[in-house]
């Protein structure tokens, strides 16, 4: 009984450094510390509408349908665009 | 538009399959404000509108996408790879365009020089032929050099986009024969892209030949851009209307226009 307490509060500690613990990323060129899991998480946090950006992950784009599976991860490069006036 | 009786029906303009409603294609940079670009493409009659990719800005909250004002159900947004030096950046750039926007079309730049603006030939075939590859329609910006040209096609570009002058110059056509060439020998689509000022340089670069004109500038840094847009309109169609109708020949001497006979004795 004892052994399978201690295994549950260890098994949520992990899953909380893993979900709720900043990490530090570069964002856009900068670097911020975020709280996010997934790429979606991330947009949430920033509060932008996933429909309106590209995020891309270390020089790879990240289709919109991938984001809610896309791990955000210590030392990620992110970059998020959108479309602004041009010729 | 009207069209008076027995004047010629064109075929509209087609991009690799695809039918647009007018031969002008318009950028949405350096308009003053969002509701004047709107205006401006509004007059202007345009449906493909270029837009370019950029960071989003984390410290600003409102929106600033241009598509908050641009309709992407009335207007075919083309994006571009304006400010693009090399052949892997342009690849970057299009491959973030196509996730964000609504369409396999690309307006390929890969620019080789920071004063002229120039197109860096090398890098943007390299480009091309990748894009190509990964199922892009690439509409590519080149200089009026044929061969380029030529080998653009070749690397299977839906549209071939040679520039009358500089980007932003405004100088208009500079090299008529060039364009005229170009337009002879490819088979795809041939868009003349940036440097048009004004509406005889938009008739004028019609004339020639070429399929349709891409412009910006013009449009922007004009003192009315809503006017100057539906001026433009009336130049483009206007200038192929009189290349369909095909133009009386040059000459170095007089021919009178009235009989020169039944003068009085």
């Amino acid at each position: 009984m004892t052994k399978v307490r201690a295994g549950a509060a260890e098994t949520r500690e992990t899953a909380n450094a893993g979900t709720l613990g900043e990490k530090l990323i570069e964002l856009n060129g900068e670097p911020r510390k975020v709280v996010a899991a997934s790429a979606l998480d991330l947009l949430r946090s920033l509060e932008i509408d996933p429909r309106t950006v590209v995020l891309e992950l270390n020089r790879q784009v990240v289709r919109r349908t991938e984001l809610e599976s896309t791990p955000i991860n210590e030392g990620d490069r992110v970059e998020l665009v959108h479309f602004v006036g041009g010729g | 538009m009207a069209t008076a009786v027995g004047t010629l029906i064109d075929s509209p303009l087609t991009i690799a399959g695809r039918v647009f409603r007018s031969r002008l294609m318009v950028g949405t940079g350096k308009y003053r404000n969002n509701e004047t670009m709107v205006r401006a493409i509004e007059a202007s009659g345009a449906e493909v509108v270029t837009v370019a990719v950029r960071r989003v800005d984390l410290n600003r909250r409102e929106a600033d996408g241009v598509l908050y004002h641009l309709d992407p159900e009335l207007y075919f947004l083309l994006a571009n790879t304006a400010g693009c030096y090399t052949a892997e950046e342009a690849i970057r750039y299009a491959r973030l365009a196509r996730e964000a926007g609504f369409n396999e079309f690309l307006k390929l730049e890969v620019i080789g020089d920071r004063e002229t603006l120039l197109p860096d030939t090398a890098g943007l075939l390299q480009a091309a032929r990748i894009l190509v590859s990964e199922g892009f329609q690439v509409m590519a910006y080149t200089n009026d050099d044929l061969i380029t040209a030529l080998r653009l096609e070749d690397a299977g570009c839906a549209a071939v986009m040679p520039l009358a002058s500089p980007i932003g110059s405004g100088l208009g056509l500079v090299n008529p024969y060039g364009i005229r060439t170009i337009k002879k020998r490819l088979s795809v689509p041939v868009i003349v892209d940036a440097g048009v000022g004004t509406a005889s340089d938009a008739c004028v670069t019609m004339e020639q030949g070429v399929d349709g004109i891409l412009m910006n500038t013009a449009l922007a840094e004009a003192a009315d851009p809503v006017t100057m847009g539906a001026a433009m309109r009336l130049a483009v169609e206007s200038g192929r209307q009189a290349f369909l109708a095909g133009r009386m020949p040059r000459r170095e001497i007089a021919a009178p226009s009235s009989p020169t006979t039944g003068m009085l004795g």
